[in-house]
């Protein structure tokens, strides 16, 4: 197994090289110049002098170079430095900069990360807590009330997307009834309990939005996966031994219903990280998705290249994590 | 069947996963990396004896759904950059709503009467105010000459570079004094260091951040350390900007700012802003409200917010390419080529001044601007050079417009409902950046031309890539592969000199010059030319607005060029904010922050 770990973090290493070329690429490849959002009025010759100034003339492989020494020399010592306050070298580094802000790229992604955490995180975990009883309760009751009002929720929840819910959510909540802000203040800081409330309440809406939409898709795969396992010759065996429907469903059925579930989740883990661009648009929630889609509309490459292969990196890393869990969970399986 | 300790492993990995999002609950404060610029410091200084109310108004809300990335207006020159530096640092003039010069951190606007202007127009001084920077220190006049070398020098990638052309040298007299001096005689010498766009940065924060080192001073850009009201106290790039009020402020003796804490939020997009102050009353401004104005109209109903505009130069006009953008020619495509290359019937003024006539301009603004624009058949739209000559155009004429292609010679011969003109069918390619306001109006003007027998085929294009800029690409506005393409522009600056120099010969576009120049429709006219560089050395203000109104109907009756809307800047102010007047689309809207108030009705 161990062994196994590490020969596929080996192989993920020409893996990543290779995304990193193939954005480096696409990023070449499209329309867009960061002075396009200049005003008019800037003359043709100071914006040729700007992009001179920020390496947009420089050759493509050149640039890619510089950008990999980058990422995975500068930045990591930076961090480490940041992180223990040691000072490596004499701590002169060029490091990623974006080309709207001027200022450290990654700087600016850790200064995203807390309220994507905070939204895409409670809406991942409160999709979990609410689909898997859902899914185990709707199979267990095939076709009952119960079973078919999850299936009409759990398709409204999959069908209808997050840009309906979203606006429709700040109409009713914060329009008519007026309980909750419609955008969200990331410089907010939980210091006591009134701030705390107002965080929750700051947080109500996308986190509720976004529970939907995680529970309807797993609800679904958890019934689905139960449905299987309950049909199974152990699950008779289990009942014909005397066992309480109770244990048969919770100990025997459940934990074997759970394995293609927690892959599922496990997969989605980087989705967290890689931020919920419309959800985080529509609540004006300025996270990871809206640093994206910003980058992307103002040419910003740097910042996309960096945002585009952290997400790479999470999504080779976690494909291996549930690979492993798989084998964990389901002793048939051996890596060898 | 499971382990007992495989299935700890599972709720280990989930409890992980919890963990890792539980553990940045406590990170919301701010980040102590790089990212995050503070200016501590300024407030331990000891606050000057007021006895007033300066900064005791508690906090104001200033949404900007397009957010700032940096708070130094001469690496990122967006407006919202402007914006964002504009309550921090200052410039020694600034613009009033009216149009008018005033000044902000010179003692007086400097003018040949005064002895401030030379009079051979040749180098102009300006005499500072009496003024502290934030942290204590006083503002000399060597600031003003660093902020000069600093933008000037090519390494920096100054975005307003332009505004310091045709200066020799920028010195200190004396520690108030800062003398200019320019290549040769300047009729206008109110560009450099005055309005939002150019202000005074400090010379001891930015000294080691000149040149190719600009890039790499982010808590300089983040925090500049100005004489303005406000002091930034923390800014995250493209999201927030958080300010404390100044206490070394000028206007602190009079109770100036109001406001202790000033909160620029960004992020969704106008209609959520509009939302935001109108509606909810979450918010205390709005900046640039480009909404439905049906739905802002309904917003403002609500009656706890107002809806603000404010007219500069802007007009949204038709740029009609005098060159052959025909994709047979290749390279050739919209080249001017010493004239050798015309368009085949655009080049006719009356074919132009017809699809000009069959425009309801009224319509087009009721559709998608209503408060935030006026009709205009002009490319100059401000007083006072505002010409009356074109005004004919403001009643639409549909008749007329096909009466005058019928006497050019412009008829349907083959009957297929669209007319020809010299053996050319009148079929247009008619492009503009893709916007729903935009892409309205482009619907009713196709609808109108096709009635007087014009054939338009419509094309939109992202704005990224349309002002883009970028020469690889055949869809920037400067390359103009198309026979008509609508967009705003209007002029930096009160003074019309610089705006109106777009339109001479030496600027068209060519693949020379990598289609960098501002002549986009490739309007050529000796006559022009020649009237502009008149414009150039006359420094009489009545015969200088003379100049621009002929030079402005030169432009329109030439048919390469049909101004259609004045557009205004639109913004909301809750009705709780008091004293702020009237919307500033010259300079920045926050110009006279210091004077705003709340009153709780």
């Amino acid at each position: 197994m161990g062994r196994y770990a590490i020969r596929r973090m080996l192989g993920a290493i020409p893996t990543l090289i290779v995304i990193s070329l193939v954005i480096f690429t696409i990023l070449e490849l499209a329309p867009g110049d960061p002075t396009g959002t200049l005003p008019l009025t800037v003359p043709p010759e100071v914006r040729e002098n700007i992009r001179e100034t920020l390496g947009l003339n420089d050759p493509f492989f050149l640039s890619w170079l510089k950008w990999m020494r980058q990422m995975f020399i500068s930045e990591p010592l930076n961090a480490i430095e940041s992180v223990t306050g040691l000072q490596i070298g004499d701590g002169e580094r060029l490091r990623i900069i974006s080309w709207a802000s001027r200022g450290p790229a990654v700087d600016t992604i850790v200064e995203r990360l807390p309220q994507t955490l905070w939204v895409l995180g409670l809406g991942f975990i409160f999709g979990i807590i609410i689909a898997i009883p859902v899914g185990v309760v709707s199979a267990y009751k095939q076709y009952s009330i119960f079973d078919n009002a999850g299936t009409v929720i759990s398709m409204i929840g999959y069908s209808v997307p997050v840009f309906f819910t979203g606006p429709l959510a700040i109409i009713v909540f914060s329009v008519w009834l007026g309980w909750f802000p419609s955008f969200y203040d990331t410089t907010h800081t939980v210091s006591d309990w009134s701030s705390l409330v107002f965080q929750m309440k700051q947080l109500a809406m996308p986190v509720a939005v976004l529970s939907l939409f995680n529970a309807a898709a797993l609800s679904r795969f958890t019934r689905s996966s139960m449905l299987d396992n309950l049909n199974e010759d152990y699950v008779r065996t289990a009942r014909s031994k005397g066992l309480t429907e109770n244990r048969v469903v919770m100990r025997h059925v459940l934990r074997n219903s759970l394995i293609p579930v927690t892959t599922l989740i496990a997969l989605q883990v980087p989705g967290i990280f890689a931020g919920a661009i419309v959800t985080e648009q529509i609540f004006r929630i300025n996270g990871l998705g809206q640093l994206l889609i910003s980058a992307i509309n103002g040419a910003d490459y740097p910042m996309v290249q960096t945002l585009t292969f952290i997400f790479a990196v999470l999504i080779v890393l976690f494909n291996l994590v549930a690979d492993l869990i798989y084998g964990i969970l389901d002793p048939r399986i051996r890596y060898e | 069947m499971l382990k007992r300790s495989k299935l700890l492993i599972i709720f280990a990995v989930i409890a992980l996963v919890a963990a890792a999002c539980g553990d940045d609950t406590s990170e919301t404060t701010p980040t102590t990396s790089g990212g995050t610029a503070t200016t501590q410091g300024t407030t331990a200084t000891t606050q000057p004896d007021v006895g007033s109310a300066a900064g005791s108004g508690g906090n104001i809300t200033l949404l900007q759904w397009q957010a700032p990335t940096a708070v130094n207006p001469y690496l990122s020159g967006g407006t919202k950059e402007l914006l964002a530096s504009s309550i921090v640092i200052e410039p020694l003039g600034e613009f009033t709503p009216a149009g008018e010069l005033v000044p902000k951190l010179a003692a007086e606007i400097p003018t040949i009467e005064n002895g401030g202007l030379a009079a051979d127009q040749t180098s102009i001084t300006w005499t500072l105010k009496d003024t502290v920077w934030s942290d204590g220190t006083p503002l000399t006049a060597d600031d003003v000459v660093f902020t000069y070398e600093y933008c000037t020098t090519e390494a920096t990638g100054c975005t307003q570079s332009s505004l310091f052309a045709g200066i020799t040298s920028v010195e200190a007299v004396d520690p108030l004094n800062v003398k200019i001096t320019f290549e040769g005689p300047t009729p206008y010498p109110y560009n450099a260091f005055v309005s939002y766009q150019a202000p005074v940065i400090q010379k001891a924060q930015f000294e080691q951040c000149i040149g190719a080192a600009a890039a790499g001073c982010t808590d300089a850009n983040f925090g500049p350390i100005g004489t303005g009201p406000y002091v930034v106290r923390e800014f995250r790039t493209n999201d927030t900007a958080l300010y404390d009020f100044n206490p070394n402020y000028r206007g602190n003796a009079d109770g100036q700012p109001f406001f202790g804490e000033v909160l620029i939020k960004g992020g969704g997009d106008a209609d959520a802003s509009a939302r935001s102050v109108l509606q909810l009353g979450e918010a205390d401004y709005g900046w640039n409200l480009q909404v439905d104005p049906t739905v802002l109209d309904n917003l403002e109903a609500t009656g706890i917010g107002t809806v603000f505009a404010g007219f500069a130069s802007n007009v949204e006009r038709l740029m009609i390419n005098q060159t052959n953008p025909d994709p047979a020619l290749g390279d050739l495509r919209s080249v001017y080529g010493d004239g050798n290359n015309p368009h085949p019937f655009l080049t006719n003024p009356n074919i132009v001044k017809a699809l000009s006539m069959a425009i309801d301009r009224q319509t087009l603004v009721d559709v998608g601007y209503k408060s935030g624009g006026t009709p205009t058949c002009n490319v100059w739209p401000a007083p006072p050079a505002q010409s009356t000559n074109n005004d004919d155009c403001l009643v639409q004429d549909i008749e007329g417009a096909k009466a005058l292609l019928d006497a050019e010679g412009a008829v349907d011969t083959d009957g297929d409902g669209v007319r020809e003109y010299n053996g050319a069918r009148l079929s247009v390619l008619y492009q503009t950046s893709t916007n729903a306001v935009r892409q309205s109006n482009q619907d009713l003007i196709k609808a109108w031309w096709e009635e007087i027998g014009v054939e338009t085929e419509l094309r939109n294009i992202d704005a990224s890539v349309f002002f883009g800029g970028d020469p690889a690409s055949p869809d920037t506005y400067q390359k103009f592969y198309a026979d008509i393409e609508m967009y705003t522009n209007g002029s930096g600056s009160v003074d019309p000199q610089a705006y109106m120099g777009n339109w001479v010969q030496a600027e068209m576009p060519t693949p020379a010059n990598n289609f960098g120049g501002q002549n986009i429709q490739r309007f050529a006219s000796d006559e022009y030319d020649a009237l502009f560089s008149e414009l150039t050395t006359e420094s009489d203000l009545a015969k200088r607005a003379e100049l621009t109104i002929q030079l402005n109907d030169m432009l329109v009756q030439s048919g390469s060029m049909v101004p259609m809307i004045w557009r205004a800047s639109v913004s909301a102010y809750s009705n709780e904010i008091q004293n702020q007047g009237d919307l500033n689309a010259w300079d920045s809207e926050y110009w006279n922050i210091h004077e705003w108030t709340r009153v709780v009705g």
